[in-house]
């Protein structure tokens, strides 16, 4: 089977022509400029990540809610699961960046930090 | 209050420009520094722009744009600049007097040695689009959803289409799809986005959203909430092709379709504006036509990456400083900038070819260019040449003049960038 997608490992952009086997494994990429065109094929074939940011609700503070970012990059099939999640949670303030909002989410081993902080306010 | 301040450096702006361009001249020994905020919190846009990819450039490492913004609201509340939020500018004059207002201090006049103009852009708004149809509530600008989202906290809306792929658009339709909103489509005018091409893959290919190219929304639907949009494909000169009207039914429409610098304050003093950028005519240090009147950042050309608008503010920060410790000191000789072929503009306008600095010089080209070069000459003598793979009117370009290609120009002189095919 032949995928095509764009390596973002870079601005450029290029479009990818991935060749993969019955089970799936990379055999082969054209369409790539630099190494790390190949490198991207196989991660994005063999377990995709994403960086996940988003807000969570906040008890006390000048806002309803303060944003947070995942540690790491998630595996991209556990991003809605962990956005359900991040939106059942409420924490309270006072707030300080990089404070941990969920730790280990759904045991992916990737904390969940705040990345503004905010003040108790009355 | 009656009395007037007295400051070194009024900063007109607390984002990142105007908190780099504060900072910057603190450090080359200003005195007294105020930083005058029309929002409640210094930190700009940036507080809204919860997504990564901030500071690569500048801190080498990836940040969300609250931490981007962070790091200089600490060292501006470490340093003894003055700020003042929540804070109205409403008038300068040509001899740099500042006329503000805000609900603690009333009325505020300013006499300032020098000021620096670092008010940001704000977004095309529905009224700028001449598109058909009903006043139906639902439409509005892709950063107001973004802070109703990100800041406020709730959802504008459940069933989305995106005008314009800018990389506001498209962080914005990953953004309400991840809350739980459909996004049906990122109509785009031109044949190509705006945007990023890995925005592109992680914000739409990621959610399967569909991105149509050549397309825009000729008519909203709906009265009291808008029910739906009429969408359409447009020819090569941006006319809508007859037959090709598509009913889309969704509640709100998102408009990313551009950015225009908020220069109501620069008109007021009647400083030179360069009408590609909408942002004033600027030398190599950002100093305005108006000597003491500086500008950085979004209201001088709006930027893709913050992390230039940190390095931009900080040489007007520097050419404050210089300034102040020397208004009348001005043996400045000039050169000018001029877009050739395929380039739109570039900033600075005009450089001192006294400098005793190298001078970076920012463009952006008019159109997609696959495998070309820039040139930056003067006359016959080509002073730069670099070859790209890609060239995109969504990337901001550089080129540095070295202090031997300084010397070979001459007053008055033309410095043209231009894109080749190669």
């Amino acid at each position: 089977m032949i995928k095509e997608m764009i390596c973002v490992a870079c601005p450029l952009g290029c479009q990818l022509k991935v060749t993969l086997d019955e089970n799936d494994a990379v055999t082969n990429v054209t369409g790539n400029t630099c190494k790390r065109g190949v490198e991207y094929a196989h991660t994005e074939c063999t377990n995709p990540t994403r960086s996940l940011t988003t807000t969570v609700k906040v008890e006390g503070g000048r806002l309803p809610v303060i944003p947070v970012k995942s540690s790491a990059a998630l595996p991209k099939g556990l991003l809605f699961e962990s956005m359900s999640v991040i939106n059942d949670t409420c924490i309270k303030a006072p707030v300080k960046i990089g404070d941990v909002v969920v730790k280990n989410i759904l045991n992916s081993g990737i904390d969940i930090l705040a990345t503004a902080p905010i003040d108790v306010c009355n | 209050m009656n009395s007037t301040l007295k400051y070194d450096l009024v900063v007109i702006g607390g984002g990142p420009a105007g908190m780099a361009a504060a900072l910057e001249a603190k450090k080359n020994g200003v005195g007294k520094i105020i930083i005058l905020e029309r929002a409640e919190t210094l930190g700009g846009i940036l507080e809204q722009c919860i997504h990564t990819g901030f500071g690569l450039h500048y801190f080498g490492e990836e940040l969300s744009g609250p931490e981007y913004a962070h790091k200089f609201i600490e060292l501006v509340e470490q340093s003894d600049i003055d700020v003042k939020t929540d804070t109205m500018v409403i008038s300068i004059s040509k001899e740099r007097m500042v006329t503000a207002v805000n609900n603690q201090d009333g009325f505020i006049q300013i006499d300032a040695t020098a000021v620096i103009l670092a008010m940001g852009c704000r977004e095309r708004a529905r009224g700028a689009l001449d598109i058909a149809g009903s006043r139906a509530s639902g439409v509005m600008t892709a950063g107001a959803a973004q802070k109703f989202v990100n800041i406020d906290g709730y959802m504008p809306g459940k069933k989305i289409v995106i005008l314009g792929s800018g990389d506001i658009g498209l962080i914005m339709a990953r953004r309400m799809t991840l809350e739980g909103a459909q996004v049906k489509m990122v109509c785009e005018l031109m044949p190509y986005s705006g945007g990023l091409t890995r925005n592109i893959v992680q914000c739409l290919d990621d959610f399967d959203i569909p991105l149509k190219l050549s397309c825009t929304v000729i008519e909203v639907h709906g009265t009291e909430r808008v029910e739906g949009i009429t969408i359409a494909q447009v020819d090569e000169n941006r006319n809508v092709i007859d037959g090709t009207q598509e009913f889309v039914e969704c509640d709100t429409l998102l408009l990313s379709v551009g950015l225009i610098p908020e220069n109501e304050l620069s008109k007021q003093i009647d400083i030179d504006m360069d009408p590609i950028t909408s942002g004033p005519v600027v030398n190599e240090m950002r100093q305005t036509s108006l000597p003491g009147v500086f500008a950085c950042g979004n209201v001088l050309q709006v930027h893709d990456l913050v992390d230039y608008v940190t390095t931009e503010s900080q040489i007007a920060g520097l050419g404050a400083a210089k300034y102040i410790s020397n208004p009348n000191n001005d043996d400045s000789r000039y050169a000018f900038t001029k877009g050739g072929d395929g380039v739109r503009y570039i900033v600075p306008q005009k450089v001192n070819i006294n400098s005793k600095e190298e001078i970076k010089l920012y463009f952006r080209v008019a159109d997609v260019y696959l495998k070309s070069k820039f040139v930056v000459s003067v006359g016959d003598e080509v002073l730069i040449e670099k070859r790209k793979q890609k060239f995109a009117p969504g990337e901001m370009e550089n080129a540095t003049l070295t202090l031997e290609m300084l010397e070979k120009i001459k007053e008055n002189d033309e410095i043209v960038i231009s894109i080749k095919e190669r």
